[in-house]
């Protein structure tokens, strides 16, 4: 008895060299990952402490940390919640011309157009903001100005050169764009083809249907994909820094105007060149700051989309 | 039969067949409707366009305005339920179209103002000792193909080895569940936020001021990473498990079996998936300005102080033009020209290499 199963407990337990250098890379590479990360977060904060302890007289700016970053955040916020408002219902619209509206055979070749603008380099984006763009809006700030000046968005005086921060959140929503749309797209074409028949033959109508069958199905998909929008708009740089004519320390609810907050990462672009000493430090201790941003709304933003992949049957 | 017969008295020929479908349906639009309203609306604002001069984007806010009278048309006719459902069919299409406005302005804005500069002098030359007219972006080109080849470089192997770890060796533990999740969290990573983060790996052993072509691959790596993971993933779990039982039955062992019978059937899909992520991290700049720096001079060391990029030197020209500017402006919409085309042609190149080499059966 013995004699026959050792031999086969011998097999079973042969452990070849090429097999365990290849999944030594591997379980490597993936702890490597992890490593990055919180080499990431690490690296930030061992060089920021430096700028968030700074004097307000060692830096640049002449003043200490948190009244130097609370209009960036500010900005960063304002100019990424406006992209975004802009952005949700037009990517909502996209998404479902693209699953149900247009013929099948044609939504994929408009899906890949729609795919081009996330091609696009961020650069590109800002020489098209500042060179096409605001000249173009500039007259219609003008107007806003003058016949809506009432309302404190749009209490003027208006930018001549259409540098605003409500420029810079029209390219940021042109700039994600195609992300929430492809999540979106990805989710109503996943609602279950049944429903969508029995809506139907309920006789509901095609905009009936979307409403009884897609939306409530995609609910939680697309708020997660307008989560995702907003972390890229927190964290576009070049696009904001090229279009956006800056003054330093601005909190206004005013888009329209020339005196402007800037964002985290312009102002992190726009400066880090020229800086030097505790300066850079502090400069780092935004990005700190931007980072733990970012990072929280992408977490909730995927935990959202994994926790309704568990139920959800679809994939 | 009979109940039908009682319903409508007279003789059944008088009904033709279009009354039947309106007793089934109700009042309708006739199919021409739409088609109609869209090209009247289409041809007012062309009229408009040529003969009262009106420009392009007044013209499109024309056929928008105009196709709103099809819901209106509909509510006459058919009822307050199909004319929702027509007036949100115009807004999801205009949606589409209004999305479509800022690609084909910023292609036309690029290759219109792009195209000026482009010239053998201009990918031969860099800007050393350039003032005003003239120059090129040889060096920066160089820098580009440098500092993303080296990125790829990086990021290739570690990118491939994690999803063979996640897909063939995990089994679904706690730990791939980790990495999976903070791989797609680390998709969201803001672009300056992997230059700081090489800016601050760098100081460490360079000391302060620190700018190095190789930095720049190190943050590229980092928004790269994510996306080369993710992508050979999808095409792992893509490979039937049938081949790789086949193999195991014929005693081959896991790591021959991974990569041999593994990898080469999902080669095809792989590389489409390595060349969109170099497409996506070759126009970044917030990192490259940070960390590798802006320089005129042509630099091929990755390691020894600045280097110049395609996006840094087109955001440069722009920032800081110097005067005249018109020349430095031109060269920054020229820069940015070559940049989209080099995006462009790693785009259709992923697509025909996923179209041609796929497995058959796949297309």
């Amino acid at each position: 008895m013995t004699s026959t199963l050792e031999p086969r407990r011998k097999r079973s337990t042969v452990v070849r060299p090429g097999d365990r250098i290849f999944s030594g890379l591997s379980t490597g590479a993936g702890i490597l990952i992890l490593v990055v990360l919180a080499g990431v977060a690490a690296f930030l904060t061992i060089e920021g402490i430096p700028g968030i302890l700074a004097d307000p007289d060692e830096v640049k700016s002449g003043q200490s940390f948190l009244p130097y970053v609370w209009p960036l955040v500010y900005g960063t916020l304002i100019a990424a919640t406006i992209a975004l408002l802009i952005s949700v219902p037009v990517a909502i619209g996209v998404a479902l011309f693209i699953s149900h509206y247009s013929p099948r055979k044609l939504g994929q070749v408009l899906g890949y157009l729609i795919d081009l603008l996330a091609a696009v380099p961020s650069v590109v984006y800002g020489l098209w903001g500042i060179g096409f763009l605001a000249p173009k809006m500039a007259p219609i700030y003008e107007w806003l100005d003058a016949h809506a000046g009432f309302i404190p968005f749009f209490a003027g005086p208006a930018s001549a050169t259409g540098r605003t921060i409500l420029t810079a959140s029209i390219v940021l929503a042109v700039m994600i764009l195609p992300i929430m749309t492809a999540i979106c797209r990805e989710i109503f074409l996943q609602t279950p083809r049944l429903h969508e028949e029995a809506a139907l033959a309920l006789g509901a109508t095609r905009w009936e249907m979307a409403r009884m069958a897609i939306f409530p199905y995609a609910r939680s998909g697309i708020v997660s994909a307008a989560m995702l929008g907003l972390g890229r708009a927190l964290g576009e740089t070049l696009a904001v820094a090229m279009v956006l004519s800056v003054s330093a320390g601005t909190v206004t609810a005013n888009l329209i105007s020339s005196t402007n907050p800037s964002t985290i990462a312009a102002n992190i672009a726009l400066s880090f060149g020229e800086a030097s000493g505790k300066t850079v430090n502090a400069l780092i201790a935004s990005g700190l700051v931007l980072f733990v941003i970012t990072f929280l709304v992408n977490f909730a933003a995927r935990a959202i989309v994994d926790r309704r992949k568990e139920f959800s049957g679809a994939n | 039969m009979t109940t039908l017969t009682s319903q409508t008295p007279g003789s059944p020929k008088d009904h033709g067949p279009v009354d039947v479908h309106r007793e089934l349906y109700g009042a309708q639009l006739p199919s021409w409707g739409p088609k109609a309203v869209l090209g009247g609306a289409v041809v007012v604002a062309a009229l408009l366009y040529v003969v009262a001069d009106v420009n392009l984007m007044l013209a499109a806010l024309v056929v928008f305005a105009l196709s709103l009278l099809l819901p209106a048309w509909s509510a006459a006719v058919e009822g307050r339920r199909k004319a929702t459902d027509r007036l949100v069919t115009v807004l999801v299409t205009s949606s589409f179209v209004l999305a479509m406005f800022p690609l084909f302005s910023i292609l036309y804005t690029v290759v219109d103002k792009g195209t000026k500069v482009l010239g053998v002098d201009f990918f031969t030359f860099s800007m050393r000792n350039v003032v005003g007219e003239g120059g090129g972006i040889y060096h920066a080109l160089v820098g580009t193909l440098l500092i993303t080849g080296a990125a790829a470089v990086i990021s290739v192997p570690i990118g491939l080895f994690t999803a063979i770890y996640l897909v063939e060796y995990s089994e679904g533990n706690r730990l791939s569940r980790w990495i999976r999740f903070l791989v797609d969290v680390m998709t969201g990573i803001p672009s300056i936020v992997a230059g700081l983060f090489a800016y601050a790996l760098f100081v460490l052993f360079f000391g302060e001021g620190v700018r190095m072509g190789i930095g720049g691959s190190v943050a590229l790596s980092v928004l790269m990473i994510p996306v080369v993971v993710r992508s050979t993933e999808e095409m792992l779990k893509l490979v039937p498990n049938e081949l790789r039982e086949a193999s195991y039955a014929l005693g081959v062992p896991k790591w021959r079996t991974v990569s041999k019978v593994v990898l080469p059937t999902a080669l095809a899909g792989i590389v489409t998936g390595i060349t969109l992520a170099v497409a996506r991290v070759i126009g970044e700049t917030a990192p490259l300005l940070i960390i590798a720096g802006a320089t005129d001079s042509v630099n091929f060391n990755l390691f020894d102080g600045r280097m110049a990029s395609l996006p840094v030197f087109a955001y440069a020209s722009q920032r800081n033009p110097g005067v005249p500017p018109e020349f430095s402006i031109d060269r920054a919409w020229g820069a940015a020209l070559t940049l989209l085309l080099i995006v462009m042609l790693l785009n259709l190149i992923a697509r025909l290499v996923s179209y041609f080499f796929s497995p058959k059966g796949e297309r």
